[in-house]
C-alpha cells in the first residue's frame, strides 16, 4: 500500500460559486507538497474533500489508494487532518486533549501513554501537559494541534495553514518538526499563504480559481519565470519606486522597504541604463543594482496576473 | 525637537501582579515613519500597544502619543489614532459601505465629512465594486483593506496595526503594503506588529521585543549589518533564542 | 489496534496491522473501548471545568422550587374585607363581630360611604367590601329575607371566586345559626378532596416543576453542547476521526442524563422538606420514568442541534419547545381541559404532559407501574423517533 494522494478531475460548487474546477494533483508518498494560492483559491475546500468533510460534485480523490467517497472510514484511519481554525478544547488541558483524540482513534491505553509522552517531548510541550489549552501561546497551540493529529500515527498529513498567527521562532520550530516527520516517511500536504514556508517544501503547487496552475520544485521555480528581476537599493526607495511605476516601462515594480524589485521582459543590460536615467533625474542616489533570481513570490504574483 | 516624534516612550513599565509584561522600555517613533514592532508571542507587544492607545494604564514610566500624555489625555489620544487588529473587528452582517459609515460615525464625522472620507477610502483601496456587498461575502484580502479603511476614516495622525496581514496571500499583502506606504507618504505615522519577517523588511525602523524588554532597534539594514545576518528573520531568531 | 510501541514519531505498523488483518482483535478492541466513552469523558471534563454553569444547573431547580412553590400559590387564607355598615344597629354589629371572629375574613376598614369602597379597592386595601344596608335590622325582623351586598374586586378572578365562596358558606352558616327553625336541606353535598385534601398548591405545583426543570436542562444543555462544537470548529476535528454519528450523539447526551436525574432528585427532596409534599409511591419507579422522560427531552435537544448552526438559535428553539409547552400545555398550572381545542390537540405532543400524569400519580396517589402504560409508551416513542431522525440527519462531514 502506498500512502500517496491522487486527485483526478475534482469539481465542487457552493451554490452558484465554482470553488474547485477540474483540479488534478498528485502527491507522492513521503513528500511534502506545499499548496499555495490566493485567498478563496480552493485550498481549504481541497483539503476538506480529501478528508471527506466535503463531498466532491465530480472527480475522484484517492488517498492511500482508497477512494475517499466509498472507503472513507478506512481513509480516516491513516490520515491526520489539521483544520485552519484552531479546533481543540480550550477548557481541557494539553494531556486531556491528547488523550481524547487518542481515544477517538481507539489507541489502547499503554500505547496511548507512550505516544503522548513521545509527542510531548518531541514538540517540547512536556512541561505544559497539565496546563489548560486556553492558556497556551499561539505557537504552542499549533504544536498541540499537530500532536493531536499525530496521536494515531497517520501516514498522510493534511495541514491547512498550520502557522497562521504564529511567531517566527515557533514557526521555524514547527517547520523543523514537519521536516522530521517527512524524514520518517509521512506524506504531507500543507497549505500556506507564506512563500518562505512554501520554499521549505520539496514541491509546490499553485492553485488559483480552483485549478492547479503549476507544480514544481522550489529550486526550479526560477525556470518558470521568463522575466528578469532586478533589485535596486537607493537612498529614497519609496520615491524611486513611484517614479519607476509612473514610467510604465516595467511589468512590475514593488518596494520592499530598503530595496525595490522590478521585473521586465527586457534584459538587465537594457533595464539598468533606463532605471538610472529615470531615477537620477530626480536626485535619487542608486547604491546598488543587480539581477536576482525570481522568488516563489514573484512567480506567484506573475501567475495570478 | 519635541514635535519630531509621534511616539515618545521613556522607561515604560507595566506589571500584572508579579509578572512584568513590559519592563522599562524606551523608544521614539518619528513622524511619517513606518515603525515595525516585533516580538514573539507573549513578549509584551500587545500590552505596549494597549498602553499607547490609552486602553491600559502603565505601572510606571512616561509615554507621549502625538504629544498627548498617556496618563491624562487618553481621550485626545483616541481621537488622533487609528487601530486595526488582526481580527479586523468588522461587522460581517453589514455591507462594506455600512461598516465604513459606522466607523466614521463613532469618530463623530458629520454627513459631509463621512461622504468625503468614504469616497477617499473607495478611491485609495479600490473597494468600489464591493461597496454594497455583505462583509462576510468578500475575500479576506478585501476585508483587510476594508478594516484599514475603517481605521483611517477619521484621518488619524498615528495608525496602529496589530498583525494586520495574518493569513492573507502575497498579492493582497503587496497591495496592503503599498497602501501603507501611501499613508506614510501623506505624513501618517504607522506603528505595526507582525510575525512575518519579510514584512519587517518593509519598515523604516524596527524594534525587537523579548521578555518585556526591547533588545534591538534600528533600520532593517542596520540590524542585519550589526548582527551579521542575511535576513531579519535570522536576526530575530538569533536574538530571541539567546 | 494493538501495535508495538514505535521508536520514531512517525506512523508505525499500527495502521498496516489494521489493514493486514486481525480484524477480530480490532473488533474486540473496539467493543472493549468504545469511542463513545471518550466523548462521555470529555463532556464530563467540560462540565467540571465550568463550575459556574454547574452551580446554575444545580441551583436553578432549588430556586425554581422556592419561586413557584411560594409565588404561584392558589391558597388564600384570609379575604381582606372592607365593611360599610349603613345600618348601625346591634344586629349589624353582631354580623360584623361574627365576620371578624371567623378565620376567613380579615376586616381591613370600617367604611363611611360608598365612595370609600372604590377608593379602598383601588388602593388594594381590601379585595371585597360588605355593604350592610340601612334597613338590614328592620327586614331581618319583619321580612322573610334580609339582604347584604358583597362587592368583589374581580381583577384577580381566582381570589374573587374564593371570596364569594367563603362569603356564601359564611352566610349559610350564619343564617342557620340565627334561625334554627329553618329546615335542614334534604340533600346536602359534602365535597371531599382526595390526594391533596388541604388543596395545597405546592403539592400540585412541585411535581410539575420536576417536569419543567428536567425538560429545560436536558433539551437546552444538549442542544447547546453540539452546536457549540460546530461554532468553535472542534466538530471539524472530531469528524475526521473514524467516529460514527450515534457515538457523538449518545456520548454527548449521557452526561446530561445524569445531571438531569440529579436535578430531579433535588426538586423532589426540596418538595418533601420545604413544602411537605407527600411521596406515596415508589421512588425507584419514579426514577425509572424520569429516565424515560429524560430520554424524550434529550432527543428533542439533539433534534434541535442537528438542524441548527448556532448556539443562539439552538437556545431560543430549546426554550420555545420546552419551557413554554411544559408550563402552559402540560397541565402544570392550567388544566388541559380548559385550553382552546387547538392547544389541547398540541398538548398531546408535549412530553411534559405525560410525565406530569406519571409523577403526580406516583407522588400524590402512590399508584404503580400498571397505570402508566400509555404515557410511558409515548415518551419512549417520542424519544426514539426524534433520535433516529437526528442520527439520520447528522453526517460526519460539513455538507449541508
Amino acid at each position: 500500500m502506498t500512502f500517496d494522494i491522487k486527485i483526478v478531475g475534482l469539481k465542487k460548487s457552493f451554490g452558484s460559486i465554482l470553488a474547485i474546477d477540474d483540479l488534478h494533483l498528485d502527491v507522492h508518498e513521503g513528500e511534502m507538497l506545499g499548496l499555495i494560492g490566493p485567498d478563496g483559491a480552493g485550498k481549504t475546500t481541497t483539503l476538506r474533500m480529501l478528508s471527506g468533510l466535503l463531498i466532491a460534485d465530480e472527480g475522484v480523490c484517492l488517498v492511500g489508494g482508497k477512494n475517499v467517497r466509498s472507503e472513507l472510514s478506512a481513509v480516516r484511519q491513516f490520515i491526520g487532518y489539521m483544520p485552519q481554525r484552531f479546533s481543540l478544547y480550550p477548557d481541557l488541558t494539553v494531556a486531556e486533549n491528547l488523550r481524547f483524540f487518542a481515544d477517538l482513534f481507539q489507541v489502547n491505553k499503554e500505547e496511548r501513554e507512550n505516544r503522548m509522552k513521545r509527542l510531548l517531548e518531541f514538540n517540547r510541550l512536556s512541561p505544559f501537559s497539565n496546563r489548560r489549552t486556553a492558556a497556551l501561546s499561539g505557537g504552542m497551540k499549533q504544536k498541540l494541534a499537530l500532536s493531536c493529529t499525530l496521536i494515531h500515527t497517520p501516514k498522510i498529513l493534511l495541514l491547512d495553514e498550520p502557522t497562521t498567527g504564529v511567531d517566527p521562532v515557533s514557526r521555524r520550530e514547527f517547520w523543523d518538526i514537519l521536516k522530521e516527520l517527512r524524514a520518517s516517511g509521512v506524506t504531507i500536504l500543507v497549505t500556506t499563504p507564506y512563500m518562505d514556508e512554501a520554499a521549505k517544501c520539496n514541491r509546490v503547487a499553485f492553485i488559483h480559481n480552483g485549478k492547479i496552475l503549476l507544480v514544481t520544485e522550489p529550486e526550479k521555480i526560477a525556470h518558470h519565470y521568463k522575466n528578469t528581476v532586478l533589485e535596486i537599493v537607493c537612498d529614497q526607495n519609496v520615491k524611486a519606486a513611484k517614479i519607476l511605476i509612473a514610467s510604465k516601462q516595467f511589468d512590475s515594480v514593488h518596494s520592499f522597504g530598503d530595496r525595490v524589485h522590478l521585473s521586465s521582459h527586457q534584459t538587465s543590460e537594457q533595464m539598468k541604463p533606463m532605471i538610472k536615467n529615470l531615477v537620477e533625474i530626480e536626485n535619487i542616489q542608486i547604491n546598488s543594482m543587480k539581477e536576482i533570481s525570481a522568488s516563489i513570490e514573484d512567480v506567484f504574483v506573475e501567475l495570478l496576473n | 525637537m519635541e514635535n519630531e516624534f509621534s511616539v515618545k516612550v521613556q522607561e515604560l513599565t507595566r506589571t500584572f501582579g508579579d509578572f512584568v509584561a513590559v519592563d522599562h522600555i524606551s523608544f521614539q517613533v518619528y513622524k511619517g515613519e513606518i515603525f515595525g514592532f516585533l516580538g514573539a508571542n507573549g513578549a509584551g507587544k500587545t500590552t505596549t500597544i494597549k498602553m499607547l492607545c490609552g486602553l491600559l494604564m502603565p505601572t510606571s514610566g512616561t509615554a507621549y502619543v502625538s504629544d498627548f500624555d498617556i496618563y491624562k489625555q487618553t481621550e485626545e489620544i483616541k481621537q488622533n489614532i487609528g487601530y486595526m487588529s488582526q481580527k479586523f473587528s468588522l461587522y460581517e452582517d453589514l455591507t462594506v459601505e455600512e461598516n465604513l459609515e459606522f466607523y466614521g460615525g463613532i469618530y463623530g464625522l458629520n454627513n459631509h465629512e463621512l461622504k468625503i472620507a468614504c469616497s477617499q477610502a473607495v478611491h485609495s483601496t479600490g473597494l468600489g465594486d464591493h461597496l454594497h456587498k455583505l462583509t462576510r461575502d468578500i475575500p479576506l484580502g478585501w476585508k483587510q483593506r476594508l478594516a484599514l479603511s475603517c481605521a483611517i476614516m477619521h484621518q488619524p495622525k498615528i495608525l496602529f496595526l496589530d498583525e494586520p496581514t495574518g493569513g492573507v496571500d502575497p498579492i493582497s499583502r503587496r497591495n496592503f503594503w503599498s497602501l501603507i506606504y501611501d499613508l506614510a507618504d501623506g505624513g501618517t505615522t504607522v506603528f505595526v506588529t507582525t510575525h512575518y519577517m519579510d514584512e519587517a523588511e518593509y519598515c523604516n525602523r524596527l524594534s525587537i521585543m523579548h521578555d518585556g524588554k526591547i533588545i534591538a532597534i534600528g533600520s532593517p539594514r542596520e540590524l542585519k549589518q550589526s548582527y551579521q545576518k542575511e535576513s531579519i528573520e535570522d536576526v530575530f531568531i538569533d536574538l530571541v533564542k539567546k | 489496534m494493538k501495535n508495538s510501541s514505535t521508536d520514531s514519531i512517525a506512523p508505525s505498523d499500527g495502521i498496516s496491522a489494521l489493514h493486514k488483518g486481525n480484524a477480530l482483535l480490532y473488533q474486540l478492541d473496539e467493543f472493549m473501548k468504545p469511542r463513545i466513552i471518550a466523548i462521555v469523558q470529555k463532556e464530563f471534563l467540560h462540565i467540571i471545568r465550568d463550575p459556574r454553569s454547574l452551580v446554575i444547573v444545580f441551583l436553578m431547580p432549588i430556586i425554581m422550587v422556592l419561586l413557584y412553590g411560594y409565588a404561584i400559590t392558589f391558597d388564600i387564607k384570609e379575604i381582606q374585607l372592607g365593611i360599610l355598615d349603613e345600618n348601625r344597629t346591634p344586629a349589624s354589629r353582631e354580623l360584623v363581630q361574627k365576620l371578624t371572629s371567623s378565620n376567613y375574613f380579615k376586616i381591613m376598614a370600617d367604611l363611611q360611604s360608598r365612595n370609600e369602597i372604590e377608593e379602598g379597592m383601588l388602593q388594594r386595601r381590601f379585595v371585597a367590601a360588605l355593604v350592610i344596608p340601612v334597613d338590614y335590622a328592620k327586614k331581618l325582623k319583619t321580612e322573610p329575607q334580609s339582604q347584604v351586598q358583597l362587592i368583589v374586586d374581580g381583577a384577580n378572578s381566582n381570589t374573587a371566586t374564593v371570596a364569594i365562596n367563603y362569603a356564601k358558606s359564611f352566610f349559610m352558616m350564619y343564617s342557620l345559626e340565627m334561625n334554627t327553625q329553618i329546615l335542614v336541606p334534604p340533600l346536602e353535598l359534602q365535597p371531599r378532596i382526595w390526594y391533596n385534601p388541604d388543596m395545597k398548591s405546592a403539592h400540585f405545583i412541585v411535581p410539575g416543576l420536576v417536569a419543567v426543570i428536567m425538560m429545560l436542562i436536558c433539551t437546552l444543555l444538549t442542544s447547546i453542547t453540539i452546536t457549540r462544537e460546530r461554532e468553535s470548529g472542534t466538530m471539524e476535528q472530531i469528524l475526521v476521526s473514524p467516529i460514527r454519528p450515534y457515538e457523538i450523539i449518545f456520548g454527548k447526551i449521557a452526561p446530561y442524563v445524569i445531571l438531569a436525574l440529579i436535578d430531579a432528585i433535588i426538586v423532589v427532596v426540596c418538595a418533601r422538606i420545604i413544602f411537605g409534599v407527600p411521596f406515596r409511591g415508589n421512588p425507584l419507579l419514579l426514577l425509572l420514568f424520569c429516565v424515560f422522560y429524560v430520554y424524550a427531552s434529550l432527543s428533542l435537544g439533539v433534534f434541535i442541534s442537528a438542524r441548527v448552526k448556532t448556539q443562539q438559535v439552538a437556545m431560543i428553539l430549546a426554550q420555545l419547545t420546552t419551557t413554554l409547552p411544559a408550563i402552559m400545555l402540560s397541565g402544570f398550572i392550567f388544566p388541559i381541559i380548559s385550553l382552546p381545542i387547538v392547544l389541547q390537540i398540541i398538548s398531546y405532543l408535549v412530553p411534559a404532559k405525560y410525565f406530569l400524569t406519571i409523577i403526580r400519580g406516583i407522588m400524590l396517589k402512590g399508584i404503580g407501574f400498571g397505570y402508566f402504560h400509555q404515557p410511558a409508551i409515548f415518551l419512549l416513542a417520542f424519544g426514539t423517533v426524534l433520535l433516529l431522525a437526528s442520527v439520520n440527519r447528522f453526517k460526519t462531514n460539513l455538507e449541508g
